[in-house]
């Protein structure tokens, strides 16, 4: 035996595998079922949106924004829209404020039912998947009334959002709140209590307290952990300082627990939007700026001012006066930041963006090490990645 | 010069060959349309509409999907072994249509009742792990090969109790003529004092024709396609009929083990006047829809999930079962008499 040398099989994962979320490309160093080692690729999808942005407007800026995590497009545009509006030194209008974070849950039951969905994929249950895309399908249509635009919104504006809900919306919402209970539970019954599915996930992928706070995990993969961190409660912005909801946390790190917690979430979130739409006042929703808020159509055919309100102010763009800020807001999948830099000028001097997928994907190492093969397609879906985002 | 075609047995060969032919050729119509109420049926569980497109309610589907996958290139990995690469979905299909020898559909409809049908059932079943060990082999890909060997592993350990269950009902019966066990069924069903062997047998079943929620050999998720990830074209498409075939084969032996083959429910006359096969085909289809069922509702095993199950929880239970079976049958003096 001694002149025989063993070698640990190489396995490519990706990127063109069922599992692989898109274009995720890992080596895989095998024992067997076992993994050994795993070493995520990235790079695939990079589109150099960072710099891209440095020769867009404030405005024409936002769609980049949809296209980084593809799953949960408005609450990125918050994200920028918060750290223009804080260069700025906006004060934005209370409704725009409200519809803002009735779309930031709205988007965050979109991104997580299509988590819980993928992760039942990834184990082998198709079923859950079709029935959350059926929810899906209803909020994407609300995405489409209020923005024209199913996925790619572009809804939210510095200063305030593009244009007011249309009419019936609210109740629309409400209506699809009432039956969307009911689903939750039919997943839960399908997933929650399955044997099968907690032998897949329990103590699958466990991530400790520390090793999530020292690899910057955040959102459920902190929360997973058993860390109460929400930037929803820790530093308010919009208006969730007057929202009454809870952060749920997960007690052994394990895949299961982020699950749960995932369900949790979308519980809570449609606790929120029932308080928004109680709570939605009147009044604007982008603040009268015209700078920011392109002037009517048939004022522009009638009023000089307003013609060249168009195409001096607005079309020009916004002057963001010079300085830099960094506001995160709590996406779906964490924290998602950006650091602006202004110099002054209607175009970002630098934007940097923080994807939480990114040091998600650093942990999926030390997650996976030791577990089989199986296990790592657990951990990839509960890592929650969208590749749009960690690339950029 | 043509005394050879007027041969006994050159007319006996012409009648087998017909048979044969029988049986096969609505076989494969039947498999080619459990393909499409798995989709009807999946497709309803998921709130969807499945196949309705071609042909009315979709029901020209297969033929559709059939003649695609006919007209495909068959592609051949450059690395491969190619003569078994080739030989590998025969042996795999072949071998599923070749079980079907023994299966009485109805009372005398049997191409070969042979006394040791139930062993030549359980060695074809065995060997069928050949074709997915030698695809696995040949296609010289990683992803293929862990995907054989799982299924080698899988299918093995599913055996065991797989065997230990039939036993059981051969000890009742006493036979291990096919036709004979039916028979033997004609006052009560064995599912009911054997029932939980019944539940051993489906579950088995599943693991042994690589369904879900045990269709690890090709889990999506984790091996793309498993041990047919290279496969195209017919070749495909032989290893997915060879399947299906296997899926109705394994309904089919659990509904003579256990359903009374093609026996009705209670031996009257109005229930007698309806043709054996079609209470055969209506068990068998209740037991596809069972498989397809679960198909839908449960998340897959992990590898050494399933192993432990096959080896800690079937195979010592199914061996009480026996134990417990002969013990009862001996105490009461039940034993069939040609033991």
């Amino acid at each position: 035996m001694s002149d025989v040398e063993l070698k640990n099989m190489t396995l490519n994962f990706g990127p063109q595998h069922p599992a692989a979320h898109g274009v995720l490309r890992l080596v895989l160093e095998m024992d067997g079922e076992v993994v050994e080692r795993t070493d995520p690729h990235i790079g695939l999808l990079h589109r150099g949106t960072e710099k891209l942005i440095e020769n867009k407007t404030y405005m024409q800026a936002i769609p980049y924004f949809d296209r980084l995590d593809y799953v949960s497009p408005m609450c990125q545009e918050h994200a920028f829209v918060l750290s223009a509006e804080k260069l700025l030194k906006l004060e934005v209008p209370k409704r725009a404020l409200h519809i803002r974070v009735l779309f930031d849950e709205i988007t965050r039951i979109l991104n997580h039912s299509l988590q819980i969905a993928a992760q039942g994929l990834d184990l082998g249950a198709t079923t859950p998947f079709l029935w959350l895309f059926e929810e899906r399908e209803k909020l994407m249509g609300f995405y489409e009334q209020v923005s024209g635009s199913r996925l790619h919104a572009a809804y939210y504006r510095v200063g305030g959002v593009h244009q007011d809900l249309p009419l019936n919306l609210i109740e629309e919402i409400e209506e699809w709140l009432a039956g969307f209970g009911k689903i939750v539970d039919d997943i839960e019954t399908l997933l929650s209590d399955n044997r099968i599915f907690k032998q897949r996930t329990v103590d699958v992928g466990v991530v400790s307290p520390e090793e999530a706070l020292s690899w910057g995990f955040s959102g459920p993969m902190l929360r997973g952990s058993g860390i109460a961190w929400d930037l929803r409660k820790s530093q308010p912005y919009a208006v969730y300082d007057q929202m009454d909801f809870d952060i749920p946390i997960g007690k052994n790190g394990d895949c299961y627990d982020r699950y749960l917690l995932r369900v949790e979430e979308m519980k809570q979130s449609s606790k929120i939007i029932r308080q928004v739409l109680d709570n939605m006042p009147n009044g604007d929703v982008i603040v009268r700026d015209s700078r920011l808020y392109p002037p009517k159509r048939d004022d522009m055919k009638e009023s000089m001012e307003a013609l060249i309100n168009h195409f001096k102010l607005f079309t020009e763009g916004v002057r963001v006066p010079a300085g830099e800020v960094y506001t995160a807001v709590e996406a779906p999948k964490g924290e998602f930041g950006v650091f602006l830099v202004s110099d002054g000028s209607s175009k970002p001097y630098r934007c940097k963006i923080r994807a939480p997928g990114f040091p998600h994907l650093q942990g999926l190492d030390f997650m996976t090490k030791g577990h089989m093969l199986a296990d790592l397609v657990a951990c990839i879906a509960t890592l929650d990645v969208v590749f749009g985002e960690i690339d950029r | 010069m043509f005394d050879i075609f007027y041969n006994e047995n050159f007319l006996a060969f012409i009648f087998i060959m017909l048979k044969i032919i029988g049986l096969v050729v609505p076989l494969l119509v039947i498999v080619a349309f459990l393909t499409y109420a798995e989709r009807k049926v999946i497709a309803s569980v998921q709130l969807r509409k499945g196949p309705n497109v071609v042909g009315p309610f979709g029901l020209l589907q297969p033929l559709a999907d059939g003649l695609k996958l006919f007209s495909k290139e068959t592609i051949f990995p450059t690395v491969s072994n190619k003569i078994i690469f080739l030989l590998a979905p025969m042996v795999a299909f072949s071998l599923s249509i070749a079980a079907w020898a023994v299966i009485p559909i109805a009372d005398g409809w049997v191409i070969s009742n042979i006394n040791v049908g139930v062993l030549y059932l359980f060695a074809i079943s065995s060997l069928s792990v050949y074709g997915i060990i030698m695809a696995g082999w040949a296609s010289n890909s990683k992803y293929a090969f862990m995907g054989a060997l799982r299924s080698a592993a899988q299918m093995v350990s599913y055996e065991v109790s797989i065997g230990l269950v039939i036993v059981t009902v051969l000890v009742c019966v006493g036979s291990l003529n096919l036709s004979e066990i039916v028979y033997a069924q004609k006052s009560v069903w064995y599912v009911f004092p054997l029932f939980p062997m019944f539940i051993v047998f489906f579950i088995s079943a599943l693991a042994e024709t690589n369904r879900a929620p045990f269709d690890l050999p090709e889990d999506e998720s984790s091996l793309v396609g498993g041990y047919f990830t290279e496969y195209s074209s017919m070749l495909f498409a032989m290893f997915f009929l060879g399947e299906y075939a296997a899926m109705i084969m394994m309904s089919g032996m659990a509904t003579i083990l256990f359903f009374g083959g093609w026996l009705p429910p209670f031996d009257i006359a109005i229930l007698n006047q309806i043709p054996g096969f079609i209470w055969f085909a209506g068990k068998t289809s209740l037991m596809l829809f069972t498989f397809l069922w679960v198909r839908a509702t449960f998340p897959r095993f992990r590898y050494d999930q399933l192993m432990r199950i096959g080896w800690k929880v079937f195979l010592p239970f199914s061996l009480l079962w026996v134990v417990l079976t002969s013990g009862f049958l001996i105490i009461f003096d039940l034993l069939p008499s040609s033991v």
